[in-house]
């Protein structure tokens, strides 16, 4: 494949896939110390299709996640201290302590939230390609959902609007194999979920979301359709997820050494250092100054967040509404 | 202030009034114009009881028929009202709140909270309630007290074409999410409305009728009935006063509070099902707040705890009517007199 | 020759329906002059009392304490002369045989307003009377040509009088260019051009006496007479408490303590007075007329402008209620002009001592 990127988007990619895997590799160690409320799904070795989406968008386009949000969240340039502090429950954090991992959102990037609700972003994003529409605007929206999500009847009403309204949106089908404990080989009706986009009358393709320049290819042609007016499309990223559904997973319900030799011969770090070095786009060194400088980043993101203050008492009050009589 | 229109032209000519006021506002739902691709009229129906009417050709590109698909055009309306817009999305009918109930229960209403107050969504969902049309259970139920409970939402509920208006302009000023509901059979209702643009506030009760007797609470249709059993009990020598809520989210405390005070006496009369609503609420409300007030017992007249039945003779006997307010009525004054 | 005249419950302003009767002031049998009170009656707007139109002796009392009755259903039978009791209730059949209330009919009921636009704004005024020297109504700060509503009818028994919204209120247009007297006076002055009107008798009450004070000074060949009611202008002191408050008002409680100002009886500020006010300021543009209006006027609570200097010109009548809350009556004093003062009225005096304010205008009118 011919690379058509520049070496500052190559960098940027890289960083923001190697920012999401230090992040939830360290999350998975910290969570363990039961020092984080609540629970976390992670996004580990998914970080290709967050990253390659992503590069094709800009802070007025929209998306919305769902409960395995943090990737989309880096990668749409949420602030990664201010998610770190939110996870910790801090009143520092993007959401003021009151969203937590699940619900991380900050409109001004035209982040509309991660979702604990499975397939809930869906008609809102339809919602956000409509408001770009009305406003005379070029700006797309994306879903990202994930196999389990593409079972749900708000993708499938969001879809069906989405094409009959030509509407610029994006449907990214995140199949990492599972919802929860099920196997979408299982819940998933069709061969590919990407088979679904014929029933609505818009293009669906099935990518390898461990390459991350199948995605950015994919993506771009969705997102471009999008933009000048000819509708959605879905996109099915076929990826893993290197931890369980949440944190304390023990995933029986894998195979063994599934999640091992998938890291071993797959990970999409280690298949973007490889041919962005070989090619000669990048080098080593190039690459090893962004680790390094990751770890710092979220080293203090951590550091901070966890010296942070949690949210005072009457903070549960407030925020409800805008304005309340 | 002498012009009389109708609620139903009182709600459109809101729609119409801030449309035109304001281009970020639009209207999507299901056969909010009617005809979308089909080969006849265009705006064929303007609302499944013409409320809308007329909308889609002042507006051009601006009232948006939706799929049958509650879920999708309600979140739809949630995403856009995110992106700066301020949608007006119609529920037909409010029991259909179960096909799209996670874009308001999850979305709407959570999203400014869960996003530490970043989030602005000023959506309007107008929907229609209410039993009297022989509809049966799916399209006659009036769900207030759900709205009501749910944190994040506003919910009005307008009982005159002067409300229906003014109340409706606040929701669409509004920057919180809105639930605006209309009943089907006040749509003919005929009452003064000004010409010009007016807001009336939320949170602020109506009062309807003086009296130093009793107080009835109540709001949406039932403010009809209550003024019934009012009139008929002043003619007995009971001076009935009588506050409209107009909106359950905010609720106007203060005045209920103030006329229980006055009075003594409260009944609550609310067309909904009687189990954890909001002439529960109100009951407990002045049982907690003005308990050394009371002068007898609180009563509630409501709706029974079943769905809304189809035939006439039994959808009559599940509707609050005036006699039952009248013996609620009866019932606290008499129960002061055996007290005394 | 004998009369046998009706009493029929009176229209009080433009959305009246129905009227309770309160009290009989005038019992069966007692001789009655035109302008006596006769009864007070109560609407869910405003109490006050029937003045007789005629003279005679109250013969029957149809209507009793507490009965609610339509605009214009039978009251009383007042006999001029003499007439047997056949004869009455020969006429109280007839009456009640022939009458239909104003709901009832599905037709217009005598006058209505107009509305038109003059120099370029929607104005809305109403007209009774013919002949003579038209006179104009002016409200005050706040009102509407509903203030005039128990003089309206009365003044236009002997000419053409006309009550107009000033802009910024009623159903004239609510925005106000500059938002000063001046502005005020030449939309009166747009009125009379309309109307075709050169020379006018002008009454104006409270923030409405500055405006035809205004009229005197910048058209006087155009300003027959002034009636000027507690009127803005006449002197340095007023109610500022009350101006800044009525304005930041929004909902009932916050603005009945300042509404009670207005009258020397609170029991008549009633909740529907109240309603009827906050649906006028809940109209768009209103708030903001009334803040431009209001700053105009008063500066804490010193008044801005001194127009005792224009009184000279024309033929004045300067009336106060000695219990005015906004604009003392202490202003009446020293005033080269006929002065009538009721002692017991407030400051919207034309409403609560309608009759003495009516036969008082009748008579500097016929003078002027």
């Amino acid at each position: 494949m011919s690379n058509q990127l520049s070496t500052e988007q190559l960098l940027h990619a890289y960083e923001v896939m190697r920012t999401i895997r230090a992040f939830e590799e360290r999350l998975h160690v910290e969570f363990a110390t039961g020092e984080i409320p609540g629970f976390v799904h992670l996004y580990a070795g998914e970080e290709a299709s967050a990253a390659g989406v992503m590069a094709h968008l800009r802070d007025s386009d929209c998306i919305a996640s769902n409960h395995r949000g943090h990737g989309h969240c880096i990668a749409k340039g949420v602030d990664v201290y201010g998610m770190m502090a939110e996870i910790y429950g801090k009143k520092t954090g993007v959401c003021g302590g009151k969203g937590g991992s699940m619900h991380i959102a900050d409109l001004g990037k035209g982040m509309l939230g991660a979702n604990g609700i499975v397939g809930a972003g869906a008609p809102l994003v339809a919602g956000a390609a409509l408001a770009a529409r009305l406003k005379g605007r070029d700006d797309v929206a994306v879903v990202f959902f994930g196999d389990g999500g593409s079972n749900e009847g708000a993708v499938f009403e969001a879809m069906n609007m989405a094409a009959i309204m030509k509407l610029p949106c994006i449907f990214v089908a995140e199949n990492n194999g599972y919802a929860e404990a099920t196997a979408s080989n299982w819940s998933v009706a069709c061969k590919h979920i990407a088979d679904r986009a014929a029933g609505f009358g818009m293009p669906g393709v099935t990518i390898d979301g461990f390459d991350f320049f199948a995605v950015h290819e994919a993506a771009g042609a969705a997102v471009e359709r999008a933009r000048i007016g000819q509708g959605p499309s879905l996109v099915e990223v076929k990826l893993t997820r290197y931890y369980g559904h949440f944190e304390g997973d023990a995933q029986t319900y894998r195979a063994p050494d599934e999640v091992k030799n998938l890291r071993e011969t797959r990970d999409c770090l280690m298949q973007f250092r490889d041919k962005t070095t070989r090619a000669g786009w990048l080098s080593v060194a190039q690459l090893d100054a962004i680790d390094a400088r990751i770890e710092d980043l979220i080293e203090d993101a951590v550091q901070r967040a966890k010296a942070d203050p949690k949210p005072q008492p009457a903070d549960l009050l407030t925020d409800v509404y805008v304005a309340y009589p | 202030m002498a012009r009389k229109i109708s609620y139903q032209q009182a709600i459109n000519e809101a729609l119409a009034q801030e449309m035109r006021r304001d281009e970020s506002v639009f209207i999507i739902g299901e056969d909010v114009a009617g005809g979308a691709g089909a080969p006849g009229e265009d705006d064929a129906w303007g609302g499944v009881l013409g409320v809308t009417k007329g909308l889609y050709h002042q507006f051009p590109g601006r009232v948006l028929d939706a799929p049958l698909s509650e879920l999708g055009y309600v979140g739809a309306a949630v995403g856009a009202a995110t992106q700066g817009l301020r949608p007006v999305c119609e529920l037909m009918f409010v029991d259909f709140a179960g096909c799209c109930l996670d874009q308001i229960l999850n979305q709407a209403a959570k999203f400014r909270y869960m996003f530490g107050g970043k989030a602005v969504t000023p959506l309007v969902m107008r929907t229609m309630y209410g039993a009297g049309l022989r509809a049966a259970a799916q399209h006659s139920q009036m769900l207030t007290s759900l709205w009501t409970h749910i944190p994040g939402l506003k919910v009005v509920c307008p009982s005159s074409p002067y409300d229906a208006k003014g109340l409706l302009i606040q929701a669409i000023r509004d920057n919180d999410p809105v639930i605006f509901c209309e009943h089907k059979l006040l749509y003919s209702l005929q009452g003064e409305v000004p010409e010009e643009v007016y807001s009336v506030p939320f949170g602020e009760a109506n009062y309807l009728r003086d009296g130093d007797d009793v107080t009835l609470v109540t709001y949406g249709r039932m403010v009809h009935v209550a003024l019934e059993a009012a009139n008929n009990l002043a003619r007995q020598g009971i001076d009935c006063e009588v506050l409209d809520l107009r909106t359950t989210s905010p609720l106007d405390e203060d005045s209920i509070l103030e006329s229980v005070e006055k009075t003594g006496r409260l009944v609550v009369i609310d067309e909904a099902n009687p189990r954890c609503s909001v002439a529960t609420d109100i009951s407990a409300l002045v049982a907690q707040k003005a308990f050394a007030a009371l002068k007898g017992p609180i009563e509630m007249v409501t709706a029974p705890h079943t769905p809304v039945p189809f035939s006439d003779a039994l959808e009559d006997l599940y509707i609050p009517d005036a006699a039952k307010v009248e013996a609620a009525v009866r019932k606290v004054i008499d129960a002061k007199r055996s007290a005394a | 020759m004998s009369q046998i005249h009706t009493l029929t419950m009176p229209k009080w302003g433009l959305s009246m329906t129905e009227g309770r009767v309160d009290t009989w002031l005038k019992q069966e049998g007692d001789p009655i002059s035109k302008g006596d009170e006769v009864l007070d009656v109560e609407t869910d707007k405003i109490s006050s009392s029937v003045e007789a139109p005629f003279s005679g002796v109250l013969r029957r009392v149809v209507a009793k304490p507490d009965e609610t009755l339509p605009v214009g259903a039978l009251l009383a039978v007042v006999v001029e002369g003499e007439a047997d009791e056949a004869a009455i209730e020969a006429v109280v059949q007839r009456f009640q045989a022939e009458f239909v209330a104003e709901g009832n009919a599905d037709q217009a009921q005598g006058p209505a307003p107009q509305k038109a636009e003059v120099a370029g704004q929607l104005l809305r005024w109403f007209e009774l009377g013919e002949g003579g020297t038209p006179l104009v109504l002016v409200h005050g700060f706040g009102g509407d040509l509903n203030n005039w509503l128990f003089n309206h009818p009365a003044l236009a028994a002997e000419r053409r009088v006309i009550a107009l919204d000033l802009p910024g209120h009623g159903e004239s247009a609510k925005a106000l260019q500059r938002g000063d007297l001046g502005e005020l006076a030449e939309t009166v002055l747009a009125l009379l051009d309309h109307l075709g009107i050169t020379k006018a008798h002008l009454a104006g009450h409270s923030m409405g006496g500055a405006v035809c004070l205004n009229i005197a000074r910048m058209a006087p060949q155009r300003v027959a007479s002034l009636s000027l009611i507690a009127s803005v202008g006449l002197g340095e002191h007023i109610n500022g408490q009350y101006l800044q408050g009525f304005v930041a008002a929004a909902n009932r409680n916050a603005l009945k303590p300042h509404m009670v100002q207005l009258f020397a009886d609170p029991a008549l500020v009633t909740r529907q007075m109240l309603e009827d006010m906050l649906k006028f300021k809940r109209l768009e543009g209103v708030d903001g007329a009334l803040r431009q209006l209001a700053s105009g006027l008063a500066e804490g609570d010193t008044q801005r402008h001194d127009l005792r200097h224009v009184l000279a010109q024309q033929p004045a009548l300067v009336i106060w209620g000695g219990k005015d809350a906004i604009i003392p009556a202490s202003h009446a004093e020293g005033l080269d002009v006929e002065v009538l003062l009721v002692p017991e009225a407030g400051h919207m005096v034309q409403m609560e001592a309608a009759e003495a304010v009516n036969r008082s205008m009748l008579a500097f009118l016929r003078s002027a």
